[in-house]
């Protein structure tokens, strides 16, 4: 495994110092900053701000402690991106600069994220819903902005609330969908007991898991709601209870291979694997799920990726993190394509059928024209390993196995990006 | 009578002359990733003959100037091995910097560049005192490492920032920086020095670059019938001495591509092992060694005859390889 923390801390300054000596060398001759002085960076060097918006929102905590999201949950893999994005920068003449804006109120962070708009920002990597996602693309509509939605997987902004000023580096319901139902059907686990949560996003899920059985040929056999009051998470005892309950909620079932959880919002789909009625897999939100990055993925030259990361935030990547990072290092590439830090330059390369991102997933990564969403494999994993990568061999595509993942052209909605 | 018996003494002694005559015997060393072990094959015999224990994730590998010394990086052991290339027997490590993937040595046989993939740096060592000499900022995850025939220019790729880094061994500092398709892997100079090629992995492109101007001089793109274009990601490349014939390894496409090198045209694609990373020839250039990841083999391409003649198992994810003039 990689150096410790320590070793990483205890070389900066001497590391600094070479990066100030490689940028000299390679073209600001006339300048000689000291090694002390860390800010010598000339007048040519071209800036590019990107703001991370979020919105904080009151979310029930996580069943397991372990799920519990940091509070730089986002901001590290953004952090990382413009660490990446500068150490490239240094050899162009660009400099990328992060700023973070928050708050619980959507015309808040709409004002703050307008603020920074009028003082040159040009990119923004939103971590919100999708009422607030909306809120910012039509605030902002008309301006030479581009708005990442990098924390909501609801297709709705990809279909009808699409907005042509946002793309999407979060992965769609659709896209997780589908991604595990090839693979479910791959393995021949084509009979699906759904159990989905009360919630609109689970719903949502479950929408999607509909879909993608239709799609993929699999068929869904049982459907049952599963009721229940969040309340306290922590109650002195426990197990007893649900040690009851879950297997007397699966009772009955017709014949299943798996059981298949929509549970969002975490709050009961962790208690289902080892405890239903039937010895069957359980996947979907909790159990075997499909996920756009995993803290243990190390194929693709992705260890060092992690190893990266380890040493910048002191803990490992979620999702959030590489859904953003992907967004911040898409304006990164952009930049060193291009050749220019003008925001135009960037969004029309971005836009662009020639840009493409590496990004520890095996292939390219590419922006879909017709809604905006970016194109990745999906990782089916358990909590500890990746299991698979979606798309699945044997799911054909005219132009791309990417687009057998979720809304693809033919289909799409999204009237704002035909416009 | 007489006749008869020196003959009969002569024949096997005759034997023997004839088959080193006609194809020299090398011995091909090559990387297994998963297995850390390093495999050994008889380019005659076309089979393993020893395989070695060596440390943790063994990735590139090279043979010192007099081919007495084996070097390998032990990617996850954070250092280089050094192996009696004849015998196998381990004679020291070398201080590398954190996780080295890819080197190369100086012409004259002294010092080592080597890429640390996880600390954007090259790490120069002298490989008789042991000692680090100069770090060398570079690039996000620094790979591919090139060194002029006259060792005057040395060129790091980086995976990340896609880009070649061209560095002055007088000064240790780079001089300039080309920008390529996404994720360089490797880097190659003509013997003659007057071309530099990089492969993109992610980017599907080898791009060939004049090294005095820095300024690129072509990029080659590939396409074959029924194989998604995705899944054609070029890594290892080899350019015969002649300067004639150019072979690309490309990685999942399963298949290597051999570009005519006066018109940077692909003549042919030749069909190997699953996920072919790097390339090796044996030093009369008759055979070219692929390393097949991961269908743990390795194919023997016959360089005059543009065939596949055979494939031999290795270990566990076979990485890297290179031949000994023995």
């Amino acid at each position: 495994m990689a150096r410790s923390a320590n070793h990483a801390r205890g070389r900066g300054p001497r590391l600094w110092c070479l990066v100030m000596t490689a940028a000299l060398a390679a073209g600001l001759v006339f300048a000689t900053p000291a090694c002390s002085q860390p800010s010598g960076v000339s007048g040519e060097v071209k800036r590019v701000t990107i703001v991370f918006a979020r919105q904080l929102r009151d979310m029930a905590p996580p069943l397991s402690l372990l799920d519990v999201p940091p509070p730089d949950d986002g901001i590290a893999g953004a952090r990382l991106a413009i660490s990446d994005n500068n150490t490239t920068g240094r050899f162009l003449k660009q400099e990328f600069v992060l700023e973070v804006v928050e708050s619980g109120d959507i015309q808040d962070l709409v004002a703050q994220v307008n603020k920074q708009v009028e003082g040159g920002a040009s990119f923004i990597v939103a971590d919100a819903s999708p009422q607030a996602v909306v809120a910012l693309a039509d605030s902002l509509q008309g301006r030479r902005v581009l708005i990442f939605n990098a924390g909501s997987s609801d297709d709705r902004l990809r279909e009808q609330d699409c907005r042509p000023n946002v793309v999407h580096t979060a992965p769609s319901r659709a896209m997780l969908a589908d991604a595990l139902a090839q693979y479910l059907v791959w393995k021949q686990w084509r009979r699906w007991f759904l159990v989905y949560g009360p919630g609109p996003d689970d719903e949502a899920f479950a929408a999607a898991v509909r879909r993608a059985a239709k799609r993929f040929g699999a068929r869904i056999v049982e459907e049952r709601p599963f009721k229940y009051e969040a309340g306290s998470r922590r109650a002195d005892g426990g197990h007893e209870q649900i040690q009851q309950q879950i297997p007397s909620f699966t009772q009955n079932a017709p014949a299943y291979d798996v059981l298949v959880v929509a549970d969002e919002g975490g709050q009961f789909g962790e208690y289902f694997p080892y405890r239903s009625w039937d010895a069957r897999p359980v996947v979907g939100t909790q159990g075997l799920a499909p996920v756009s990055w995993h803290p243990a993925l190390e194929q693709w030259g992705a260890t060092q990726f992690q190893n990266r990361f380890r040493r910048l935030a002191n803990r490992p990547m979620r999702t959030l993190d590489y859904d953003v990072w992907v967004a911040v290092r898409s304006i990164g590439e952009a930049a060193t394509r291009a050749k220019s830090a003008a925001p135009a330059d960037l969004i029309e390369h971005l836009k662009s059928t020639d840009f493409d991102l590496a990004a520890f997933k095996g292939r390219k990564l590419t922006y879909r024209a017709w809604d905006g969403q970016l194109r990745q494999p999906i990782l089916i994993a358990t909590a500890k390993l990746p299991v698979t990568v979606s798309p699945q061999p044997g799911f054909l595509h005219q132009f791309s196995e990417l687009d057998t993942l979720g809304v693809d052209k033919p289909e799409s909605g999204c009237s704002a990006y035909l416009r | 009578m007489h006749a008869f018996l020196s003959a009969v003494l002569i024949a096997p002694v005759l034997a023997a002359w004839l088959l080193t005559s006609t194809a020299a015997a090398y011995t091909v060393y090559v990387t297994n990733e998963k297995d850390n072990t390093v495999s050994l094959i008889d380019s005659n015999k076309l089979a393993v003959i020893k395989t070695v224990k060596v440390g943790q994730r063994p990735r590139g590998v090279i043979l010192s100037k007099d081919a007495k010394w084996l070097l390998v990086c032990a990617s996850d052991d954070n250092n280089i091995q050094v192996f009696d290339a004849r015998t196998m027997e381990f004679v020291k490590n070398l201080p590398s910097g954190p996780d080295p993937e890819l080197f190369v040595l100086h012409p004259s046989g002294n010092p080592l560049y080597v890429a640390n993939e996880d600390d954007n740096l090259v790490t120069v060592v002298d490989i008789e005192t042991d000692r680090v000499v100069a770090e060398i900022p570079v690039g996000v995850e620094p790979e591919g490492m090139a060194i002029t025939p006259d060792g005057k220019l040395l060129v790091n790729t980086s995976e990340t920032t896609n880009m070649a880094h061209f560095i002055d061994t007088a000064t240790n500092s780079t001089i300039d920086n080309v920008l390529v398709d996404s994720r360089p892997r490797v880097a190659e100079f003509t013997s003659d020095g007057s071309q530099l090629w990089v492969s993109a992995e992610i980017g599907g492109t080898v791009t060939v670059i004049d090294p005095h101007t820095r300024k690129i001089i072509a990029k080659i793109g590939f396409e074959i019938p029924g194989v998604n274009q995705d899944a054609i990601q070029p890594v290892g490349v080899r350019i015969t001495k002649d300067r004639k014939r150019a072979f690309v390894a490309l990685g999942p496409a399963n298949r290597v591509a051999v570009i005519d090198t006066a018109t940077f045209k692909v003549e042919r694609y030749l069909l190997v092992g699953q996920r072919v990373w790097q390339l090796g020839f044996t030093p009369d250039e008759k055979l070219l060694f692929t390393t097949n990841g991961s269908s743990n083999d390795v194919s023997v391409i016959d360089v005059e005859k543009l065939r596949v003649t055979r494939s031999i198992k290795v270990g566990r994810y076979p990485w890297g390889v290179v031949v000994a003039p023995f």
